[in-house]
């Protein structure tokens, strides 16, 4: 497959239909962070983009939102494919990014480098959709807070070993904040900025 | 081909383009990061008036999909004239399952009430906003109302139900009544009885609100704080009914008033129809309600 | 035995079968067709094009005809319509200078280049009932000057030659204009996003608004520089030809509305603009909008924000008569349950307020 025909190729068999499935799974997990959803089943994005990590930019991204992609993901194929399917514009600033895809195993950037929104529209912030080997299977951290009863165990995969400080950080000026949409392949769990994690026992 | 989206030829999937809907789903996304907020978003003309139901039918519009299954209640009833109207609105452009049955749906889009029975885990509710501006009726204006909330700045609305309790004794707001979610953002439930505001609080049910006219949308994620707002010595209460449902003998549920005659005949009955209507199924008999013939057999 | 209302579907459907019956009314007459209401109601089609945002005489027509006359209904049903319909690009800004113009007034001059030219109007009408209309007369057919080939010189263009009158802002150093059809409005808003929203606004509000300032409610000064009505070119940019290319012609009124300004420390004494552009020919909107503009300016020029027309918020947030509408109407709507949450409250209220009463009475007896 020529590199061109890739871009084109590998958006939802069913562009309504795929899209509301993706969204549905991407709402539900954003109001129950922690759980795992299954989306994309009918994408087949390019690699590195994985399966629901295409399907959510495919279901969220046009033209009116910014998407800044980390640098193995800048390359001509999944710049073209995301181009392509979605229209939006990729920007090389991740200050002007409402969406920002990262590709399993990459460093991720420093969260003040993305859009936080304002005191009056803290909505205006970048959600971050990282792909990371698996959702389960890393280090144990304990998440409260809205969409969570009680507490929920989550052990994401490949996550930075400074990542509870730094999404402390994020969670200092709140309701100022990035959401985060963890993905591995073909499942996806949403980190709003509402939740809380600490390390277990800690 | 034979998928839904070819069958409905005239119109998208669920009337609104696709580009709309994600729109709309952004700020869905973001509304539920951050509970209570209400998140701007570019509300469209729908084909039914603003004031309607447009926002609540947007938001609506976004999330469903063909496996659900959708009820729509006004006042608490499957089938009151603008509730009639709007589940028709959908089976029309969506061609979606619909039912009366609370258990059975998936998606409950409700105007002024929230329904009697629990509401579980996989269930959305979507509620129709007139005026999401808790602040709006205190301070008209959207930059200053806007400054208020970035400085959680809420002691204007404390004002105001103190001068209730003033000048007549009880906090005067009996629907509408604001809320405290997550301990951070004032929020106007909708014009809601405060009798279902603590239905609010730790619902297993994701809510969702769309104000069309007023082009907002805001949620309340299952399991999250939802705090009537009152005073140490006016602790929130909500409303208490003397009498049972006649006709289902429910207690502790929301009952409407039918007037029955002119010499000063009334009755009180649930205002949720589907909740007295399985009451009844299940044997159970008010004062002026006649037994289930099956049950009673 | 009580038993609840029900049937609100058969109830909605019987109701909207008599709605058509009522439409329709004596079927001895012949149905109106669009054709005819096109031609022959024209300014009322106008109203709808210009309020609903969506320049097509026959659904607008359609629409008049489809909401028995109602003009917010008619403009409501077409605006649902337009916001279904896909974007394909967006135009480039329309040459108003440029316009082959059909009617063109200026109240600053007596004369000018390309002259006044009344055009089809009803001022110097005399308002009196025509009986000749109530049948079906032969009408002569008008007389127009030949159409010019040379664009008819702007009378803010006179003014601008003499610096006397504030620069137009150029739409090339800004940035793209805003569109309140795709954006949620962020008070306070820009110039263009004020003036997308005035062309829809309600004609009647506007012009209501309009009247206050000429009443001492924020006076402007007002001068009718400029109205003019005609034809103007619609351009679309191709990037893959490298120019632009028509796609046909549209009727519009636009109104430079010209004001006074004393000037200030920074700024010569210069007239000031008010601008109003409808889509087809609807000259009292167009002018109310001017003014309007005006008045909405009037933190740009440091003047003290006194006035209804001047507050933005108040003005924008309200011209909208589809959103109006609706929120008026929906009081229609039950509010049962609503109602009989206060209603619990007001009788509470009542037996406290009784019995106090009573207690107060109790102690008068005892004392007397």
């Amino acid at each position: 497959m020529s590199l061109h025909t890739e871009a084109l190729e590998g958006g939802f068999a069913s562009p309504v239909l795929g899209a509301q499935a993706t969204f549905r799974a991407l709402m539900d997990a954003m109001a129950r962070p922690g759980t795992t959803r299954t989306a994309g089943s009918n994408a087949a994005p390019p690699h590195p983009l994985g399966v629901a990590q295409g399907a959510v930019a495919l279901t969220l991204a046009d033209h009116d939102t910014p998407v800044w992609l980390s640098p193995a993901l800048a390359n001509a194929t999944t710049k073209g494919w995301i181009g392509f399917h979605t229209g939006a514009e990729i920007v090389s600033s991740s200050a002007h990014a409402r969406f920002a895809f990262l590709a399993a195993g990459e460093p991720i950037p420093d969260f003040h480098g993305f859009a936080a929104g304002s005191q009056d529209y803290p909505d205006r912030s970048a959600t971050l959709v990282i792909e990371l080997p698996a959702l389960t299977g890393g280090p144990t951290f304990v998440a409260r807070g809205p969409g969570i009863k009680d507490s929920t165990q989550i052990t994401l995969q490949g996550t930075p070993a400074d990542f509870l400080r730094r999404w402390a950080a994020n969670r200092a000026f709140s309701p100022l904040g990035l959401d985060i949409v963890f993905t591995a392949g073909s499942e996806l769990m949403a980190l709003p900025r509402s939740t809380d994690l600490q390390a277990l026992g800690g | 081909m034979s998928t839904p989206e070819t069958d409905l030829a005239t119109y998208n999937f669920a009337y609104l383009d696709e580009q709309t809907k994600r729109m709309i789903r952004r700020a869905i996304l973001k509304a539920i990061a951050i509970p209570g907020y209400q998140v701007p978003f570019a509300s469209r003309e729908m084909p039914m008036p603003y004031g309607w139901g447009t926002g609540g039918v947007q938001v609506t519009a976004a999330v469903i999909g063909p496996d659900d299954t959708l009820k729509v209640i006004d006042q608490g009833a499957d089938d009151t004239t603008n509730a009639v109207s709007i589940r028709a609105f959908f089976q029309k452009v969506a061609n979606v399952a619909v039912t009366t049955k609370t258990r059975e749906a998936t998606v409950i889009q409700t105007r002024h009430r929230i329904p009697e029975e629990k509401l579980t885990e996989g269930q959305v509710l979507v509620y129709q906003v007139p005026i999401p501006e808790p602040l709006r009726f205190l301070e008209p204006r959207e930059t200053e109302t806007r400054k208020m909330h970035a400085l959680e700045e809420y002691g204007l609305m404390h004002v105001k139900l103190y001068e209730d309790i003033a000048r007549n004794g009880h906090i005067a707001t009996t629907y509408a009544y604001p809320v405290k979610v997550e301990g951070r953002y004032v929020m106007d439930p909708s014009p809601i009885p405060k009798f279902d505001n603590p239905k609010m609080h730790m619902s297993e049910a994701l809510q969702l609100f769309g104000a069309g006219r007023e082009k907002r949308i805001y949620a309340i994620p299952p399991h999250t704080k939802v705090v009537s707002l009152d005073f140490e010595d006016h602790p929130f209460e909500v409303q208490k009914f003397a009498k049972p449902c006649a006709l289902c003998g429910a207690h502790g549920v929301y009952l409407d008033e039918v007037i029955l005659d002119d010499k000063g005949g009334r009755m009180f009955v649930c205002s949720d129809t589907d909740f007295c209507e399985e009451r009844r199924e299940a044997g159970h008999v008010g004062e002026l309600g006649v037994a289930n013939k099956e049950a009673a057999e | 035995m009580y038993v609840a209302v029900k049937g609100g579907e058969a109830a909605i459907s019987n109701a909207h079968r008599l709605l058509a019956d009522r439409r329709r009314g004596d079927r001895s007459l012949p149905a109106l067709s669009i054709d005819q209401i096109v031609a022959q109601l024209a300014l009322g089609v106008d109203r709808i094009m210009a309020e609903a945002s969506l320049y097509d005489r026959t659904l607008a027509a359609l629409a008049m005809r489809q909401a028995r006359g109602d003009m917010i209904e008619a403009i409501f049903i077409l605006r649902a319509y337009r916001t279904t319909l896909p974007r394909f690009g967006y135009s480039k800004a329309v040459d108003t200078g440029a316009m082959l113009v059909e009617r063109r007034i200026s109240a600053t001059y007596k004369d000018l280049p390309g002259g006044q030219l009344l055009g089809p109007t009803f001022d110097y009408t005399h308002r009196l009932l025509d009986p000749s209309l109530l049948g079906d007369n032969e009408v002569e057919t008008g007389l127009q000057r030949e159409p010019g080939t040379e664009p008819v010189m702007r009378v803010s263009d006179i003014l601008a030659g003499e610096s006397l009158i504030e620069m137009e802002e150029s739409s090339e150093q800004n940035d793209a204009p805003g569109d309140i059809t795709r954006e949620p409005l962020e008070f306070p808003l820009g110039r263009d996003e004020r003036l997308q929203a005035l062309a829809r606004g309600d004609e009647g509000f506007l012009l209501a608004l309009a009247y206050s300032t000429q009443r001492g409610y924020a006076r402007t000064h007002p001068f009718a520089g400029e109205i003019r009505i005609g034809q103007v070119e619609v351009e679309i940019d191709i990037p893959e030809l490298g120019f632009a290319v028509s796609l046909g012609r549209v009727q519009v009124t636009e109104c430079q509305m010209v004001n006074q300004f004393k000037g200030s420390a920074k700024q010569p004494p210069q007239f000031t603009r008010g601008y109003g552009l409808v889509f087809g020919q609807s000259e009292r909107k167009a002018m109310a909008m001017s003014l309007v503009d005006r008045a909405l300016r009037a933190s740009e020029f440091g003047e003290d924000i006194v006035a209804p027309a001047q507050d933005e918020e108040f003005v924008i947030s309200h011209s909208d008569n589809v959103q109006a509408t609706g929120f008026v109407e929906h009081l229609k709507l039950p509010h049962y349950v609503d109602f009989q949450a206060e209603l619990d409250l007001v009788r509470r209220m009542r037996r406290e307020y009784d019995s106090a009463q009573e207690i107060v009475e109790e102690m008068k007896e005892a004392a007397e």
